[in-house]
């Protein structure tokens, strides 16, 4: 090694490292397998892919004397939730009905955890400062993190969809599938417009990852930012609900959210589809240039 | 800033948090190339914030800092990729093995070539002696461990500057000569090494040039040898006569004398003095000597002068 012999004032030792465009990739996916191997991530993905299995069996047993859900009391009697009545008729149906059951509460509370951690996790460990010397570069960093935290909406979709469809398969008929308007399409069909839903799924979480991603940013404390983040999902749950705040509704993030079943129309109707995909589109803008904004200018206290 | 051949260099930093609070006061710091540099200063002196600046993790006020040559923070990007640091204690994934911890770590480096990743990072792991814990979860080691493997973190590349925030906190007697053999060895091979301790006959055993800091203000800074010499030696006289001895030194200057049984010591007077005539008088005085001499100065009596602060020197 040639810095052995240089004295004591001596000029710069090691040439300057040029960074190569591919390499700052590395942090990418670094922070991809430091996210999926975590205990947490696991027992969150565990804990979406049972809901189907566990609704699956519901209705088998309550169906298991020939009727269909929702019948128990007669008529008159509230109506299940979406799609459970057809689920018998059609395996397939098990992933839609998964899907709207989980997505008003179930994975926006997952997401919130993975979110609202990203950066405050690393801060509260101390882990953020040796990442940024490092240097990550803050910019970057930030980019890893919604990389990973975007990535994590999408697998946690195709959990609750894949473990639907499987579940599904194993305990009631596939067929042909019978749309929200009366038109029957083949089960190939059938399955392109399940993976659409669980695309649409995943994108209508962007808005409430970019949010807890800039929560993340204004805190040292990972608890703290996650409880925040799902705290914000429940109100914004309820007053999506009352009637007199009809006025701030279309802007609320959750407001559009079960539009997905438009999908399985025939032909689809995209209104409200686009409308939820322009307010994900919105808040990831509005919230990714504050988590921007805050974090480039943050001192690094912990 | 004038760009100087120093591997850190500060002028007028200064740090005043939201709230007012002044943490760092127009610290003009030198860090001099190749130098082994011990950062001193009682808790809650501005140290960390110092050092956070330097790194490019917190935003100075006002006032500029350069690192080995170039502005900080804003050549953070081609600056840090040759500068090791282990700043407040180690950090780590507890849910990933040591490797993996480095392996992170190294990743984040946009100019670490992921070829020799693995390479580097086993003979990182071997350099702090951590080489057969690798495979651990960090969540299992104890903190000895934790502060090698974040020792390791900051020797994933050769490194120009180390920045060294008590390097060896929560390490055991023999773990603190490893880390001091290390020290010695990386500023060998020509690494500037920037280590902030509260042990200061560590710093003693291994700087070349020292500053202390107090509230904010940086108070001194050279090397060791002119810190030391700054604060005068001490006398020491053994007597059976100690009541004779103490009026005696009092009466050529000596101050600040303090008796222990038979032994007397006391400050020498700031004008030289020859020290046989001193022993001369005791004797003439009928003080029976046993020994005499001056204690060499540590760098302890100088930085409880400049601070006029104890300092936890067991650590």
């Amino acid at each position: 090694m040639s810095r052995a012999e240089t004295g004591a004032p001596a000029a710069p030792v090691a040439a300057v490292r040029p960074s190569r465009p591919l390499w700052t990739l590395a942090l990418f996916r670094s922070e991809l397998t430091t996210t999926f191997r975590r205990w947490r991530t696991l027992a969150l993905l565990g804990v979406l892919a049972a809901v189907p299995v566990l609704i699956g069996i519901a209705v088998k047993i309550e169906t298991s004397d020939g009727g269909t859900v929702g019948q128990g009391g007669g008529g008159g009697e509230g109506e299940a939730p979406a799609f459970f009545s057809q689920i018998t008729n059609n395996g397939i149906f098990l992933v839609f009905a998964a899907l709207a059951a989980t997505l008003p509460v179930f994975l926006p509370m997952a997401i919130g955890v993975i979110a609202g951690d990203s950066i405050a996790g690393e801060a509260s460990s101390g882990t953020l400062r040796y990442l940024l010397v490092a240097p990550a570069g803050r910019i970057r960093l930030l980019l890893a993190k919604f990389t990973a935290v975007m990535a994590f909406c999408l697998v946690a979709t195709l959990a609750v969809a894949v473990s639907g469809l499987a579940t599904g398969a194993l305990l009631f008929p596939l067929g042909d599938v019978t749309l929200i308007s009366g038109t029957t399409v083949s089960f190939g069909d059938g399955l392109v417009r399940a993976l659409g839903v669980a695309a649409v799924v995943a994108l209508s979480l962007v808005g409430i990852a970019t949010l807890g991603v800039f929560i993340s940013t204004l805190t040292n404390s990972g608890i703290a930012a996650m409880a925040t983040t799902v705290g914000l999902v429940i109100t914004a749950q309820i007053l999506d609900t009352i009637p007199q705040l009809h006025g701030i509704h279309p802007y609320l993030f959750p407001h559009y959210w079960l539009s997905f079943a438009d999908l399985l129309r025939a032909p689809v109707y995209w209104d409200d589809l686009v409308k939820n995909l322009e307010l994900q589109g919105l808040y990831a803008a509005v919230f990714g240039s504050a988590a921007w904004a805050r974090f480039t200018a943050k001192d690094i206290t912990a | 800033m004038e760009e100087t051949g120093a591997a850190v260099e500060t002028r007028g930093l200064t740090k005043r948090y939201r709230g007012g609070q002044l943490a760092v006061a127009g610290l003009d710091l030198t860090v001099p190339r190749g130098s082994v540099f011990g950062f001193l200063g009682p808790n809650g002196s501005g140290k960390t914030t110092t050092i956070r600046m330097l790194m490019g993790l917190i935003e100075p006020t006002s006032g500029a800092a350069r690192l080995l040559g170039e502005p900080m923070p804003r050549a953070a990007r081609s600056v840090l990729p040759r500068v090791g640091a282990l700043i407040e204690g180690p950090a780590l994934y507890s849910h990933l093995t040591g490797r993996d911890n480095l392996l992170r770590y190294d990743a984040a480096d946009p100019t670490a070539d992921p070829r020799t990743r693995p390479a580097r990072v086993a003979s990182a792991l071997d350099r702090v002696g951590l080489g057969a814990a690798a495979g651990k979860k960090a969540r299992a080691y104890s903190l000895g461990m934790k502060q090698r493997l974040g020792l390791a973190a900051a020797l994933l590349q050769p490194r120009e500057l180390l920045v060294l925030d008590e390097p060896t906190n929560g390490l055991d007697p023999q773990g603190m000569r490893e880390i001091r053999a290390l020290v010695r060895e990386l500023a060998g091979e020509g690494t500037t090494v920037f280590l902030s301790s509260h042990l200061l006959d560590e710093i003693e055993q291994v700087c070349t040039h020292a500053a202390v800091m107090a509230q904010g203000k940086l108070i001194t800074q050279g090397t060791v040898a002119e810190l030391a010499a700054s604060s005068r030696g001490r006398l020491s006289v053994t007597t059976p006569d100690p009541v004779d001895a103490v009026r005696v030194l009092k009466e050529h200057g000596v101050t600040d004398l303090v008796t222990l049984d038979e032994r007397v010591v006391g400050e020498l007077p700031q004008t030289p003095l020859e020290l046989a005539d001193l022993n001369a008088a005791l004797v003439r005085e009928g003080v029976r000597v046993r020994a005499f001499g001056t204690e060499r100065a540590s760098l302890e009596d100088a930085f409880v002068a400049l601070t006029g602060e104890g300092f936890d020197v067991a650590g």
